[in-house]
């Protein structure tokens, strides 16, 4: 046996090491498994602290925007008196548009037409290690029904979609992340394309053909092609088009906080929902923010 | 500060090197509070997650105990734990692969330079985030054939803040040696 110098043992250590961890992504892109094992125990290890971290971080930033933040009351003031100008004229605009009342109409019946479809509301407790996943961490998990695939939402709109579903805890891919996606289209034109992350704030619609109409401002809202998420959800607002090749390079505002994510919906079926259908509606257009009142769920 | 380090008999040149000493516990309390602290505050501090505390804790120890071969093993496991909590696009081993390099790199450097000074700190921070990242990009690039840019703005802000971060971190855990 060929004994090594002992100032090349850590270079040997290091080799071998480097190996180890390249068989091991070989074998996951390989066999297109995530080592689920190692993560239970990682998850399963942290998610108590996590959860005593959530009340913690929680009663920190309760302290901060009732006191620190008051300091701002007076800029602010000003900030909401002008918002609320704004808001007054987009307010009768909107009651003029009588398609923009049948939208509100499908927002409204959305609890009704999903009242077969049990949702649970969860709170995030987590985010995730490396910036370059956009994932988070719920404090619900497979002893509650929650299962890979489920979809996400808040009453402002999509969240995203269940990735792991752990014991007491369930990993969200956001939309945000680079391999998530859904299927959605534009409300006014009904243009179908999925809409998905790239790892930055806001999200890219991709196959829209370069002679298409598309208006910035523009909601985006689900197909239903996906079989996760049911059709006519939010997901974000058109705020940026660019002409591409041979596809328009359109960007979109989330339209659920994604940054600032605190309690969740997960709709608890793995069945393709279609509002049509159990509403008895036509199909919905438009968009807007399910009304939270609307949506009955089990308490968190 | 009257610290005393344990001297211990390697030389490169003409410098003694010192390999500092923790408290017991100390590398593991440090590594599961980074871990933590990296997966909680930023569900409530958006901004904290340009932040990569698991990689200052690596290149923290790594520089201190001046030990390559348990700084990359220290690396590894910090990486692997952080590859763990993330989610499917991050694959075990991605950051687990840049944290032992990282690691090596810190513990081989620390062994050869003088690590305390927190401009030295600073710079090789910013140095190891460098690496650190374009391991990460070259892992995704050549392996998992993943896009991936080598660098934007947004990186070299990451790194300028890791770096201003990590000189009051190391002086934090600079309290953990053994006196």
């Amino acid at each position: 046996m060929v004994a090594i110098p002992s100032r090349h043992r850590s270079l040997v250590l290091l080799t071998g090491v480097i190996v180890l961890q390249l068989l091991l992504l070989a074998v996951q892109v390989k066999r297109d498994s995530q080592g689920r094992l190692i993560r239970v125990w990682t998850v399963g290890a942290v998610a108590p602290f996590e959860r005593a971290g959530a009340r913690f971080f929680g009663g920190i930033r309760g302290v901060w925007d009732h006191y620190f933040a008051l300091q701002n009351a007076s800029r602010e003031n000003e900030r909401l008196r002008h918002e609320n100008d704004t808001l007054k004229l987009q307010i009768n605009q909107l009651q003029s548009k009588a398609a923009e009342a049948d939208r509100l109409a499908a927002l409204l019946s959305f609890h009704q037409g999903h009242q077969s479809v049990p949702m649970l509301a969860a709170r995030v407790i987590g985010a995730s290690a490396a910036a370059a996943s956009q994932t988070v961490y719920l404090d619900r998990g497979e002893r509650d029904g929650i299962r890979r695939n489920m979809a996400v939402i808040t009453p402002d709109g999509v969240v995203g979609k269940i990735v792991e579903s752990y014991r007491d805890t369930a990993q969200v891919l956001l939309l945000t992340d680079k391999d998530s996606g859904v299927g959605a289209m534009l409300a006014e034109s009904r243009i179908q394309s999925p809409v998905g992350g790239v790892g930055e704030p806001l999200l890219a619609m991709k196959y829209v053909a370069n002679d298409d109409v598309v208006n910035l401002g523009e909601h985006v809202v689900t197909s239903g092609m996906d079989r996760i998420f049911p059709r006519d959800l939010p997901v974000g607002t058109v705020v940026q088009i660019k002409p591409g090749n041979p596809f328009k390079q359109i960007r979109i505002q989330p339209a659920a906080k994604l940054e600032r994510l605190e309690e969740v919906i997960v709709l608890l079926s793995l069945q393709p929902l279609d509002l049509r259908k159990e509403s008895g509606m036509p199909a919905a257009e438009g968009t807007g923010k399910i009304p939270p009142g609307q949506v009955k769920m089990e308490k968190p | 500060m009257n610290e005393t380090y344990e001297t211990f008999d390697l030389r490169v040149g003409e410098s003694h090197i010192e390999v500092h000493k923790f408290r017991g516990g100390a590398i593991v309390l440090a590594t599961v509070v980074a871990l933590f602290l990296q997966t909680s505050v930023p569900v409530y501090f958006p901004r904290f997650a340009v932040l990569d505390l698991p990689l200052l804790v690596t290149i923290y120890f790594g520089l201190s105990r001046r030990n390559p071969s348990t700084g990359l093993l220290l690396g590894m496991v910090i990486g692997l734990l952080q590859d763990s909590l993330s989610g499917p696009t991050v694959p075990l081993g991605l950051y687990g692969i840049a944290k032992t390099v990282v690691g090596y790199l810190a513990s081989s450097i620390g062994a050869r330079l003088d690590t305390e000074h927190p401009v030295a700190r600073f710079a090789l921070t910013i140095v190891f985030f460098a690496v650190h990242q374009s391991l990460i990009t070259l892992t995704r690039r050549l392996l998992l054939v993943q896009p991936q840019v080598w660098f934007n703005l947004r990186l070299g802000v990451a790194a300028a803040v890791n770096a201003i971060i990590a000189v009051f971190l190391f002086m934090l855990l600079d309290r953990l040696r053994k006196n």
